[in-house]
């Protein structure tokens, strides 16, 4: 194979292997849930689309022939991880889970979950 | 009276993403994954067809592409910024829940327009108020408040409403 090729894919590994990581490194740094929720679902977009595309160029070389799956994968990831992280903080809300100490406008968390508007004296 | 080719082929568009997408999952255009994907494209449609609720189809084509590119684009660089938070000092970090006035209040735009908001890493949607005039998101990094609402504004839900023109 190609010795380029075979840089680029690496290249391409290491960078989304390194956002994968810090992705679960924030998991651990940061103060509150809400704020973890943007560690995973976040720096990993980036880290799976970086893998994604060393694992198209790779099979396509080895194989000869264009691989495509991955499009699939990225499409369906892209679809699929904000419902999650909507859930996720919806529930959060809802358990009432607590903000770090210096988080701007938690008094909006309660209105959040009343789902009511920002004004609304309910 | 609904025509015929309206009943045989109830949802145009799903028919050729079934096909299509049935293709690229089996990474070939031979006659006989053609075949299968043209049955399975043809058979699925009929039988789901009931659960269908009609929603606003999109009418600018060029600038859904265009808006596919901006979100990609944003999300790339701002997946470079929230790495860079992640690893440097946390005490900078001002995490905050903010509100989101919003304009539009149909359902496929609502969920297009949370998850782009999900989907561009410092910025989570947490919840929708029940009159869908808010939108709660949550921010990991909050610089300036009037920004980033004019930002979600200008940048994501314009573009959206042009794209379906509603």
């Amino acid at each position: 194979m190609n010795f380029y090729v075979e840089l680029f894919v690496s290249i391409l590994l290491v960078t989304g292997a390194g956002f994968v990581l810090i992705g679960s490194v924030g998991l651990i740094r940061l103060p509150d849930f809400y704020t973890r929720l943007h560690a995973p679902t976040k720096a990993t977009t980036l880290g799976m689309g970086c893998l994604l595309i060393a694992s198209m160029v790779l099979i396509s070389f080895t194989k000869g022939a264009p691989s495509v799956h991955e499009l699939l994968i990225t499409l369906f990831l892209f679809i699929t991880a904000p419902v999650t992280a909507h859930m996720l903080a919806k529930t959060a809300l809802h358990y009432e889970l607590g903000f770090t100490e210096k988080t701007k406008g938690k008094e909006l968390a309660e209105k959040a979950r009343e789902r009511v508007s920002p004004a609304d004296d309910a | 009276m609904k025509s015929l080719a309206s009943r045989l082929l109830p949802m145009p568009m799903h028919s050729v993403l079934l096909l299509v997408s049935w293709l690229i999952l089996n990474n070939s255009v031979s006659p006989g994954h053609i075949v299968l994907g043209a049955f399975l494209a043809f058979t699925i449609p009929l039988l789901v067809s009931g659960l269908h609720t009609p929603q606003p189809g999109i009418r600018r084509y060029g600038l859904a592409v265009r808006y596919a590119l901006m979100v990609m684009y944003d999300i790339v660089v701002a997946n470079i910024e929230v790495a860079l938070k992640i690893v440097g000092p946390l005490k900078n970090l001002q995490p905050a829940l903010i509100a989101v006035p919003m304009d539009i209040t149909n359902d496929l735009l609502l969920t297009v327009l949370a998850s782009t908001i999900s989907l561009t890493p410092g910025t989570v949607s947490a919840e929708l108020s029940e009159d869908r005039k808010w939108l709660y998101v949550h921010v990991l990094n909050l610089e300036d408040e009037e920004a980033l609402i004019r930002q979600i504004k200008q940048r994501y839900e314009k573009k959206l409403r042009e794209m379906f023109e509603c």
